[in-house]
């Protein structure tokens, strides 16, 4: 079997020592940051690139991916322990989670949590093998005009997800695309929007771009909201679920896995859709409706699955298309360039190693959370209570040197520390930030495949709709776009991000 | 009477910048269609951002939404600065000086600042990033800059 020989590949690939160890970093630090409130893996992963940038392709990746999806794990903890969703995918977790703990649930909620996201994560990685190539191959074919309508298509997503107003998400991503057009154009080399100032004649960094949105910018919203926040951990007991329990989160798990798969593939959404839809649809469907909301082992596990099986099969698009579908993954397609991979379906043939040592070490990851979670759940009930006045100096500083590592210039710093205010007044305003950093990153890559589909089309615009591929991923942008303004689907939207 | 602050200043914003983009745009060539010059691209974007913000303006006077809420112009000022001053600062006089001011003008931003654990995380943080950044990973920045006769 092919499936098995590439499973093989990656195995050999990810079994290496150090690459072992630094799937283990990865999921550690992710863990880590998913327990300490207002340290989000966007922010995280922007902090480590630079350090990453000293290993092998292969091993930066996986550890970059190790902290996405081990972020997904301590986020729950702290639901459920604290009822502090420690990031954003595991907000619904809070709803029965911390119920669970107050009636002194605490362990088989955990437990629930562990569980279900392992089994998720397994199912995604054999999503992933098996969709993985024959979706590359489909994506071989594409032209120039596909791959700007599946950017259409990623970003109109990434819009339609965003909290707030749709009208200044869409404003957002239009200015994170000229953003992303700063520097010398590529076809003419003509400098735009440089303002002669030599150091932006590459361009802006993206990881200059995420440290200051997401990290500068996170750190002063929360000190708007500080002391807000008051930890009271609950105890932890009953640490393993009982028969009874194992049998209501059969089905959940199982539900939960599908959606969080199906949803994690779209762009712009990743793993937070897939909990949210998987919370709602268990509570219509489930026999134990009525103890929703006062601690029912499925309002656990439906979402815990979903979310992980979303951070898992977000990598799809990513590694198959080369289209990012959050800002992580956004991060992730950086760091491919910066070690010289161009994203995109050619990866899997010609680097099937990293390819497929990657989704093994996702496979492996999960493996280690499970294990770590249980002896380590003291240390990550420690740093909970770190108060933030003393962990966000620390964060100042790592944005700091880590923008300054990159190029070792200075310019750079000043330049995130802009970055910072205008993540600050943009969520101010009510213009979540997240999109901008995906179209920054997919505007000079927009325009390039613009101009090569015009090009070969001869000026005629209607390349886009006349070729079926494009035409489909079009409809499928304006049907996203449409689905917000009819009123039942907005309101479930208001309603999600409410909770 | 404006009803939704949020709408009108994040209009306002969108018209600056989509204006500013056409503005600059109109110095590069525009091209064709089929050969588009430098200009095409952002030239396409500005419009478009200026006509969102455009309609954000116009909402924001028929439409009402909640209030701005307070900024908090402290914590925005003194991030900024901290930042700022560690860039001006780290090569120049170094990373002893430049990394306690970075931590000492960020922490001062907190409402529950205390000299006595902000010297501490400074000094602890300063050593910590000595030894790995500098001694560990290489990165060149002085300890002591030319500032201070390094």
């Amino acid at each position: 079997m092919e499936l098995l020989d590439h499973l093989l590949l990656g195995f050999q690939t990810a079994a290496s020592f150090s690459n072992l160890f630094y799937c283990f970093i990865g999921v550690f630090l992710g863990t880590a940051i998913g327990v300490l409130p207002g340290l989000g893996p966007t922010a995280t992963i922007a902090m480590l690139l630079p350090v990453t940038f000293v290993l092998p392709p292969v091993t930066a990746l996986i550890m970059l991916a190790g902290i996405y999806y081990g972020s997904q794990y301590g986020g729950s903890t702290t639901s459920i322990l604290v009822n502090l969703p420690g990031e954003a995918a595991s907000v619904v977790t809070t709803l029965d989670g911390h119920q669970m703990a107050k009636q002194g649930r605490a362990g088989a909620a955990l437990a629930a949590s562990a569980l279900g996201s392992f089994f998720a994560g397994t199912v995604a990685t054999f999503l992933i093998a098996a969709f993985g190539p024959p979706l590359a191959a489909v994506a071989l074919e594409f032209g120039p005009a596909e791959f700007f309508s599946l950017m259409v298509l990623g970003l109109v997503a990434s819009v339609v997800l965003a909290q707030g107003s749709l009208l200044h998400a869409i404003g957002v991503v239009v200015l994170g695309l000229l953003l992303g057009l700063i520097g010398a154009d590529v076809n003419s080399g003509a400098q735009r929007f440089t303002f002669g100032i030599y150091e932006l004649a590459d361009g802006i960094g993206f990881v200059t771009v995420a440290m200051g949105m997401f990290g500068l910018g996170e750190i002063i919203r929360n000190l708007e909201n500080e002391g807000e926040r008051s930890v009271m951990v609950t105890k932890i007991s009953g640490l393993w679920p009982t028969r009874e329990d194992f049998k209501r989160m059969i089905a959940p798990v199982l539900r939960g896995t599908g959606i969080g798969s199906i949803l994690g593939i779209l762009p712009g959404s990743g793993s937070i859709l897939g909990s949210f839809a998987a919370y709602a649809i268990e509570k219509k469907v489930s026999k134990n409706r009525a103890e929703f909301g006062k601690g029912a082992i499925e309002g656990v596990a439906a979402p815990e699955s979903a979310n992980n099986a979303g951070a898992q099969t977000s990598f799809i698009p990513l590694l198959t298309l080369g289209i990012p579908s959050n800002p992580v993954s956004a991060l992730m397609v950086g760091a491919m360039i910066v070690h010289g991979i161009q994203p995109g379906p050619s990866v899997i043939n010609e680097q099937p190693a990293l390819f497929w040592g990657m989704i093994v070490s996702m496979w492996i990851g999960n493996l280690f959370l499970v294990v770590l979670n249980y002896p380590l759940i003291g240390i990550w009930v420690r740093m909970i209570m770190i108060p933030y006045h003393l962990l966000f100096p620390g964060i100042l500083v790592f944005c700091a040197i880590g923008v300054f590592s990159l190029k070792n210039a200075t310019f750079d710093v000043y330049l995130m520390a802009l970055f910072g205010i205008v993540g600050y007044v943009f969520s101010k305003l009510g213009a979540e930030p997240a999109p901008m950093l995906l179209a920054f990153i997919l505007g000079p890559l927009m325009e390039e495949y613009l101009r090569r589909a015009m090009l070969l089309s001869r000026g005629n615009p209607w390349v886009f709709v006349q070729r079926p591929i494009s035409a489909t991923l079009l409809v499928f942008a304006v049907l996203a776009m449409l689905s917000v303004l009819i009123p039942a689907f907005s309101k479930t939207r208001e309603k999600a991000f409410k909770e | 009477m404006k009803h939704n602050p949020k709408d009108f200043w994040t209009g306002l914003l969108y018209i600056f910048f989509g204006v500013s983009a056409l503005t600059i745009a109109r110095d590069y060539s525009m091209g064709t269609a089929s050969r588009m010059g430098p200009a095409y691209f952002p030239t396409i974007l500005g419009a478009l951002l200026a006509v969102i913000g455009a309609i954000a303006v116009i909402r924001s006077f028929i439409t009402s939404g909640t209030p701005l809420g307070g900024f908090a112009w402290k914590a925005m000022a003194l991030v900024t600065v901290a930042v700022v001053a560690f860039g001006f600062l780290v090569r120049e006089a170094g990373l002893a000086i430049a990394l306690p001011l970075l931590v000492i003008i960020g922490a001062y931003a907190s409402a529950r600042f205390k000299w006595r654990t902000a010297l501490i995380t400074a000094l602890g943080l300063t050593i910590f990033c000595a030894v790995v950044f500098i001694m560990g990973l290489g990165i060149p920045m002085p300890i002591i800059g030319p500032w201070l006769g390094g």
